[in-house]
């Protein structure tokens, strides 16, 4: 019996893991599938996001997810501006290899850590919640019950807002013309020119919601994190695993590339150790580079 | 309507359009015609705006389109049905249509169209929440005319419509054009199926290696001595 608890909770912390991994990883993929680039300054991205939250929180008193409605719209403009200002001139220029424009990104990641540095010093922060260590537990809603649960409470809502922010996305690309146009200049761009889509704009505003989305991650991540400025690079390689697992471009693939990242390092943070989680990590990477290189869409399309 | 003047179009530093001039009227049905590699489908994409001519110029209905950014031209009313069909493979029936129609004058008669398009083409409507992926051939091509044609054009420009179909799809796509036409719309067509293309234009330019090398009416050039021996192997 506490075997199965023990295993029924860190599934339960595997998926509200996976949920924020997955908001990570849309944001990377969005970008990949239109532009063709990895954003390796996504985890950065994020890392600004947080130092938005936590000033907020320890100047103003703003509740860290009540940050969402300015780090949504603040990472929005500040992934437009790159976009804008450094990638696309980049990205113009033919006889730049793509692998060589990626590390482009790179320098971009590493200029914010390192004017994170300069300005916030490299201490630990964090947001002292009041809810931070609140939970539900099964056994308040279910006297009898016969195995105890918990619920975090940072966690759950945090996963709550990460299911309805990617609710919100699927909706804005599935349903609206510029979703659409979106998905077309991911697909074919000479076509979409041709159907009158301004490619160009799309690209600027794909960035900026990748932008935005691991923005959001960001709010959803600082009640839970311990925020420093070289925290960008281990999420952006979770950003990257999770694109790589789900197939370069796809949603879907980027939603159950994420949950599955998410079990997998709480069952080996469990089962295995608390500091083999990166390990498990790099295990999963490889083990889809070899064995599912077209990650989880290749895998639905098949089926 | 149509007016392309002396253009010369470079891919890089290689030239493949050279001093290339032709008209087409309201009305017509102008075909392109030439082996491979002349330089047909390149005169399209540079009507379209996606390749630029490096001298020349390109107007429409009196307009120069040299200034006009290449997703503004369906805004002028040219729609390009591109050869190979470049669909939205991972999209629906439905949401290929749609993207067909995303300026504020289709857009407002989107579903009209729509149903213009499915009672042309039924099968699309069959299927129409199928992904265009996993559509046959035909019907893959038929879903880019259809696209097309939910811009509501003044001008279609078809590249290699029948290219890959089998026979019957092929009599059927040459009737979707003159249907076109019916309608008043302007066709430019390119193709490699010389004879049942010179039997439905008005009039037809020879391109050869980028430059044009005759033109005249469709008739007239079936029986040309040059173009039977090139092009229809007789």
């Amino acid at each position: 019996m506490v075997q199965l608890e023990v295993f029924l909770q860190t599934l339960i912390s595997g998926i509200l893991l996976g949920g924020l991994y997955a908001v990570i990883g849309l944001g990377m993929t969005l970008i990949m599938g239109v532009m063709k680039i990895i954003n390796l300054a996504h985890g950065e991205l994020m890392m600004v996001a947080m130092y938005i939250a936590f000033w907020l929180f320890s100047l103003l008193g703003v509740d860290p997810y009540v940050s969402l409605l300015v780090t949504i719209p603040a990472l929005f403009v500040l992934g437009v501006v790159i976009q804008r200002t450094l990638i696309s001139p980049v990205l113009k220029v033919d006889s730049i290899l793509p692998e060589n424009q990626v590390i482009l990104t790179v320098g971009i990641g590493m200029i914010l850590a390192n004017l994170a540095t300069m300005f916030f010093s490299s201490d630990y922060r964090s947001t002292p919640v009041s809810y931070a260590a609140d939970a539900w537990y099964l056994s308040d809603y279910w006297r009898s019950s016969p195995i105890e649960l918990s619920l975090s409470v940072p966690w759950t809502v945090s996963f709550g807002f990460a299911l309805a922010i990617t609710a919100a996305l699927w909706g804005f690309l599935q349903h609206t013309d510029t979703g659409k146009a979106i998905r077309a200049t991911a697909q074919d761009k000479d076509a979409a020119l041709m159907m009158g889509i301004n490619v160009e704009r799309m690209t600027m505003v794909t960035f900026g919601l990748g932008a935005a989305l691991v923005g959001a991650a960001g709010s959803l991540f600082i009640p839970m994190y311990y925020l420093y400025p070289a925290l960008g690079g281990k999420f952006t390689l979770i950003a990257f695993v999770i694109t790589i697992l789900g197939g370069l471009g796809s949603t879907q693939g980027a939603i159950i590339g994420g949950i599955i990242l998410g079990i997998f390092e709480s069952m080996t943070a469990t089962y295995i150790g608390m500091g083999w989680a990166p390990v498990g990590r790099f295990v999963i990477f490889v083990a889809c580079l070899v064995f599912l290189p077209r990650g989880v869409a290749g895998l639905m399309k098949r089926s | 309507m149509l007016k392309v003047e002396g253009i010369d179009v470079f891919y890089g530093d290689v030239q493949v359009i050279w001093d290339v001039s032709f008209e087409v009227n309201e009305g017509e049905v102008v075909a392109l015609i030439g082996a491979n590699g002349a330089g047909k489908s390149t005169l399209l994409r540079t009507v379209s705006g996606i390749v630029r001519p490096r001298k020349g110029g390109i107007t429409f209905l009196g307009e120069p389109l040299a200034e006009v950014p290449p997703y503004r031209i369906i805004e002028k009313g040219i729609a390009h049905v591109p050869e190979a069909r470049r669909l939205f493979p991972d999209m629906s029936v439905e949401e290929n249509l749609e993207l067909g129609a995303l300026k504020p004058a289709a857009k407002a008669r989107r579903a009209d169209s729509m149903e213009r398009v499915f009672t042309r083409f039924p099968r699309l409507e069959e299927r129409r929440r199928q992904l265009a992926g996993t559509l046959s051939g035909g019907e893959q091509q038929m879903l880019a005319i259809g696209r097309g044609l939910m811009s509501l054009p003044r001008m279609l420009m078809f590249d290699e419509p029948s290219l890959g179909l089998a026979p019957l799809l092929v009599e059927e796509v040459f009737q979707v054009v003159r249907d076109v036409r019916a309608d008043g719309v302007t066709v430019l067509i390119v193709e490699q199926n010389v004879r049942q293309t010179l039997a439905i234009a008005d009039r037809a330019y020879v391109l050869e290696t980028g430059r044009i090398v005759r033109h005249g009416s469709g008739r007239e050039l079936l029986e040309d001595e040059e173009v039977k021996k090139a092009y229809l192997g007789v």
